[in-house]
């Protein structure tokens, strides 16, 4: 399996980046920006992953068990993270994702059919000071209102 | 045109660490240098590792990660002639609830984390260096590379550090989302590559940290104060705040107020103040009801009880915790069952299993809150809650226990009336 030129660039830096025998740190950031190309964490990805690292997949699938961010089905083109946290929540964070629910007619990490857009209900990502917050794949949006969630979405779907 | 900003400051802040955030290119090394960059680093660079330890002893820096463990004798922990090399570690994990301070640091002033890191390594003798970031910051994993690239290329890292011979290498590391990886041991276990469960202490990360080697591990903010501390001396530095709770620190106010933002101010600011003048005061002309003092996983305040100076002793005496600065402030009409509900649901997604009374004493909490929520609650959940709370302290490896007990246990002796109206349903829920 190979990855773009620019992954592949940043994947040979990242295993001189750890003491020597310590590949297996590289394991999560090559599942993540891997991700990013492949889609989602697959098989072949994870035994990919595995070989390039010196673990068995089996430890690598472990991981994915285990962090949120990664996937195991692929999300949609954009993903739309919504948080419901408590600095949110005060400041209507959970309307919005009930907004986006009704809007895009799909529930927490489901995917529209086109395979455009998926919804995901996230916790406390950093953004507590200009809330309520949406993540978009990874550009932050601060102090979102229904309305603006829309004008969001409507750009989605022109940018595709 | 003027620089966008997160918010707009405020004339009432205190600004040392984050009094380049307003200047253009601000993240740029030769802002930085214009702007006292480095002169730190060459001072610290004159000085003996006890004599940098010692000056950040004097400046009562305190754990700016949440614990307020004091920096100085952290750093004084780490054995400089063990046979292992020494290993920094940056929590730049950011994710209680309520705190999104280390955001800016890292996306406005870069050089500045470097540079503490840097003061850092001299102290404790290290060579290497690793910042922690999570995942949803990937857009700040960006930025905080360009920054290293640019050191790099411009000889502030590498093999001759600002040209004092000093070897030092830092990489950038993502996390991939988990709150436990906050928490020092279980990022040490993420950063070797593995799932983010806690380690038994002892042995601390001082001593065998990251892939068994002697670790520094502070938080962003903590770091990105060094510079200050040394450039002007630790007693300056002390001075802004009060005896045992030096120096400034972001806060960061969210909830009901008008000016919600991160606002440097000096330790020992008083709480009232932070909500009416900073913050603008209650949205709407609402009541205070209630403080989440340091993120969620602080003990609330009730509004008499929030008349209190904010450092970490004023704090520990009023039953709470200054924590990691998220403030979040709660107007009369927040309905503190959902609430409670809300800071139960994310403490049971992030326990990362490890612990059975963590595992099952967050989601049996889940799953009464929730049924009372719904109303279906009954009489005996009230003292059932604080029960099974009270048994998840003190009893797990890492603190996300406590974290989901003591906010829990505070809310239902504080606010027991509400629990008991749920009972009669008259709250109408929001």
């Amino acid at each position: 399996m190979t990855f773009s030129p620019q992954l592949e660039e940043r994947f040979a830096k990242l295993l001189t980046r750890y003491p020597a025998g310590r590949e297996r740190s590289a394991v999560i950031p090559m599942l993540m920006y891997a991700q990013d190309e492949v889609g989602s964490i697959t098989k072949e990805l994870i035994d990919e992953v595995a070989k390039r690292c010196g673990v068995t997949p089996l430890q690598v699938d472990e991981v994915v068990g285990y962090y949120s961010m990664l996937h195991r089905k692929p999300m949609g083109k954009f993903h739309v993270q919504v948080c419901t946290n408590i600095s949110c929540l005060l400041v209507g964070g959970e309307q919005l994702y009930n907004h986006a629910k009704k809007t895009l007619g799909i529930g927490h990490r489901e995917v529209t059919p086109d395979g455009l857009i998926s919804l995901e209900e996230v916790e406390c990502m950093g953004a507590c000071s200009w809330a309520p917050a949406v993540e978009i794949n990874y550009d932050f949006h601060h102090q979102v209102t229904p309305e603006k969630l829309d004008q969001l979405l409507d750009g989605l779907r022109k940018a595709q | 045109m003027a620089k966008v900003l997160f918010n707009q400051p405020s004339p009432l802040e205190t600004k040392v660490i984050s009094q380049r955030f307003v200047l253009e290119g601000s993240e740029t090394l030769d802002v930085y240098l214009a702007n006292d960059g480095f002169k730190a680093f060459l001072k610290a660079k004159e000085m003996t590792p006890e004599a940098i330890i010692e000056e950040v002893k004097t400046s009562g820096l305190r754990g700016r990660g949440g614990a307020g463990f004091p920096t100085g004798m952290k750093w004084s922990f780490v054995p400089r002639n063990h046979p292992k090399p020494r290993v920094i570690v940056v929590n730049a994990d950011e994710s209680e609830p309520g705190c999104c301070k280390d955001r800016l640091l890292i996306e406005y002033d870069p050089h500045q984390l470097i540079e503490g890191i840097l003061i850092a390594s001299l102290a404790v003798d290290a060579h290497v260096g690793y910042i922690y970031v999570r995942g949803e910051y990937r857009y700040l994993i960006t930025k905080m590379e360009q920054a290293i690239d640019e050191a790099y290329k411009r000889g502030y890292l590498g093999d001759n550090v600002a040209g004092t011979g000093w070897k030092f290498d830092l990489t950038v590391h993502t996390g991939a989302g988990a709150y436990e990886c906050g928490e020092e041991t279980a990022l040490l276990d993420s950063l070797e590559g593995k799932r983010g469960v806690p380690r038994m202490k002892p042995p601390f990360p001082a001593v065998a940290g990251a892939w068994g080697m002697p670790t520094l591990l502070n938080n962003v903010e903590t770091y990105s104060s060094v510079p200050a501390i040394i450039r002007d001396g630790g007693a300056t530095y002390a001075a802004h705040g009060t005896p045992k709770n030096g120096g400034t620190r972001l806060l960061c106010l969210s909830g009901h107020v008008n000016k919600p933002g991160v606002y440097e101010i000096p330790l020992g600011y008083p709480m009232m103040k932070a909500i009416n003048d900073l913050g603008g005061g209650m949205r709407g002309g609402k009541k205070l009801k209630a403080v989440v003092p340091g993120g969620s996983s602080c003990p609330v305040l009730t509004a008499p009880e929030c008349d209190i100076p904010m450092d970490y002793d004023s704090l520990a005496k009023a039953g709470s915790m200054l924590g990691a600065g998220g403030m979040v402030v709660l107007d009369e009409d927040t309905d503190m069952v959902g609430f409670a509900l809300r800071v139960m649901r994310f403490y049971q997604h992030e326990s990362c299993g490890w612990c059975i009374p963590c595992r099952e004493g967050t989601t049996w909490l889940r799953k009464i809150l929730q049924r009372f929520y719904d109303g279906h609650g009954r009489k005996e959940d009230i003292p059932m809650i604080g029960e099974l709370s009270k048994n998840m302290l003190g009893r797990t490896f890492c603190a996300l226990g406590d974290a989901a007990a003591m906010p829990t246990i505070s809310i239902i002796e504080k606010f027991r009336d509400e629990f008991e109206r749920y009972l009669e349903r008259t709250t109408v829920a929001v």
